[in-house]
């Protein structure tokens, strides 16, 4: 498959025409996705309109910017103006924004053609992808088995070669883990760096907005467009965002690598060997690799599952049938906000609100959600030990491969442990990235995970680029659906 | 807080405060599921963090202001239009004081 950034070279030169690039992907998803179920919603004749506009634009001798014309599917908890948003849940019923979000406006501005939103965890709370009031998507490289979560439906689209580029939204690792378990390349960037303006949120000192790519340099070269100040978010950094793509050749020479034994001990035997195996590799290219300790990272995931469901419980407040989606009518306006509520979350939601009520409410809110944000100052602290040592570290980003579909949707505590390599990054606010790197024994794709202190984003991707290198990602499956088992 | 049990009681309570309708079988199962996080985050509870101080966010916040001049909003008609019920321009809610028993 043509990489994104070959191909806007090929649209921009006037090699193809957009349109021609755009009815092959529209082509690809209206025979694949019956299959995989990426997308809650395809533009057919947005998308077409934008790629139209692009050919005139080249035509007339202008530059459409560094994705022209490249299809990108976006997750659907991010604000597209006209074109329903649903966050998978039937509480926002019917709902159109009146705006896009802001990385949905630079995608448009640097010449991408937005082809359709994605499937996630309803409110992006979930790390299969199964929590979606509109049914669970699949991983394309076993049709049996989920994609991870929350952003699965963006991680399968890419997967699958539906699309070269999507977005997703990471507040636990809702980009890494699903990257991983479908074998693409997902990033989570620094807090701050990218804009949250028009991303419904989820819990907001966690959530960021990061791309998906087959290949780093594309995800770096999404990066670049999404990355930057935007007046319209007060959490977003003032400085402009550093630039990925042109140091990504640079190697790990004389670099040092810690590669701390809770992100590769406790994961399956096959997903630690290629852990191991990434440091080799980052050694052999002349980095120093050093194993470490930081033992406070196992505190990230009670941590996390305390203050990640309290933000979201009092985000999700706005959910009230009054000013959009679902309402259920009730004899008061108390009782109309209870069944609105009752019938419009799905039992994730509802078990995140209960959690997150129960954690801020009077008697426990010190002993849980105060000592949770205590914890989480242990942790920033043990990282910045860590990099005191370390330029980047080396581990894990799922502890499994893809499991399959429904074995962990009664047991939310196995289904919540999926995500105890990311909840750390997250939390200290800092940049990783997934990249594959092999695959198991039943050919199921494994990442390996680098994390890197906070604006380090450059380093990240070079990192991943000589990983990358080593090995290349595993070849993605055939488009033909009717192929695939327990469609 | 460790092996704290839920009680169907107690749930209900949380979903008061939560402002959601709950059946007793979805009672009965998030009291049972939700002492199981509790348990798991009770090694944080155990923790030693005297002297640490709470992190809320992971940057350093700051009030952020702009120049005060005026510019477009969004018009209120397009945010009315996504409502379930409007009168005179305005959201339409069911009665919001309870009438006497």
């Amino acid at each position: 498959m043509t990489t994104a950034l070959a191909l806007a070279g090929q649209v921009r030169r006037g090699e193809v025409s957009a349109a021609e690039v755009v009815d092959r992907h529209l082509a690809a998803i209206d025979e694949a996705d019956g299959a995989v179920h990426a997308f809650l919603t395809v533009l057919h004749d947005g998308a077409r309109r934008r790629a139209a506009e692009i050919d005139r634009r080249i035509a007339a001798g202008e530059d459409p910017g560094p994705l022209a014309g490249v299809p990108v599917a976006v997750k659907d908890n991010l604000c597209t103006a006209g074109v329903r948003t649903t966050c998978s849940s039937r509480i926002l019923d019917g709902w159109c924004p009146p705006y896009d979000a802001t990385v949905v406006e630079r995608l448009q501005g640097a010449g991408a053609v937005v082809v359709g939103k994605t499937n996630l965890d309803e409110f992006a709370m979930g790390s299969s992808t199964e929590n979606s009031a509109f049914g669970p998507t699949r991983n394309p490289y076993a049709a049996d088995r989920v994609p991870g979560g929350s952003s699965g439906g963006s991680a399968a689209a890419v997967a699958a070669g539906l699309v070269p580029l999507a977005l997703g939204s990471d507040t636990g690792g809702s980009i890494r883990q699903p990257a991983a378990l479908c074998g693409v390349v997902g990033m989570k960037p620094t807090y701050g760096m990218v804009s949250r303006y028009g991303l419904v949120a989820f819990a907001s000192s966690l959530d960021q907005v990061g791309p998906f790519g087959t290949t780093v340099a594309d995800a770096a070269g999404l990066f670049e467009v999404i990355a930057g100040h935007d007046p319209l978010d007060s959490t977003s950094l003032e400085r402009p965002a550093p630039r990925a793509v042109e140091t990504l050749d640079e190697g790990v020479e004389g670099l040092r690598v810690g590669l701390p034994r809770e992100l590769v001990e406790g994961v399956a035997p096959d997903v630690g060997a290629r852990v191991q195996r990434a440091a080799e590799v980052l050694a052999s290219a002349g980095a120093t690799v050093t194993e470490c300790s930081i033992p406070e990272l196992a505190y990230g995931l009670p941590a996390y599952y305390l203050l990640a469901p309290a933000e979201a419980s009092s985000n999700l407040s706005r959910y009230d049938g009054v000013r959009y989606g679902l309402r259920v009518e009730g004899d008061d306006v108390e009782a109309m906000m209870r069944a609105t509520r009752a019938a419009g979350f799905g039992a994730e939601v509802k078990r995140r609100i209960m959690l997150g009520t129960y954690a801020l409410s009077a008697g426990y809110y010190d002993a849980y959600y105060g000592q949770a944000q205590k914890v989480r100052t242990l942790i920033i602290n043990a990282f910045d030990e860590a990099y005191r040592h370390a330029d980047v570290l080396l581990g894990a980003t799922t502890p499994t491969t893809a499991f399959p579909l429904g074995a962990k949707v009664d047991d939310p505590m196995a289904m919540y442990l999926s995500d105890v390599c990311t909840v750390p990054s997250n939390l200290a606010g800092h940049p990783a990235i997934s990249v594959p790197f092999g695959a198991d024994g039943d050919g199921l794709p494994i990442g390996v995970q680098v994390l890197a202190p906070a604006l380090c984003e450059p380093l990240v991707f070079r990192v991943a680029a000589v990983l990358e290198e080593a090995a290349p990602a595993p070849v993605a499956p055939a488009l033909a659906g009717a192929t695939w088992s327990g469609r | 807080m460790t092996g704290e049990k839920l009680t169907r009681d107690d749930a209900a309570y949380v979903a008061r405060l939560a402002r959601i309708d709950l059946t007793d079988e979805e009672l009965d199962l998030y009291a049972g599921q939700l002492a199981v996080v509790l348990d798991h985050a009770a090694q944080v509870a155990a923790l030693d963090t005297t002297g640490v101080g709470p992190t809320a966010h992971p940057l350093p916040l700051k009030n952020v202001l702009r120049p005060d001049e005026p510019r477009p909003c969004l018009d209120r008609d397009v945010v009315l239009g996504q409502a379930p019920a409007v009168e005179d321009g305005r959201f339409l809610v069911p009665r919001i004081l309870g009438e006497p028993e």
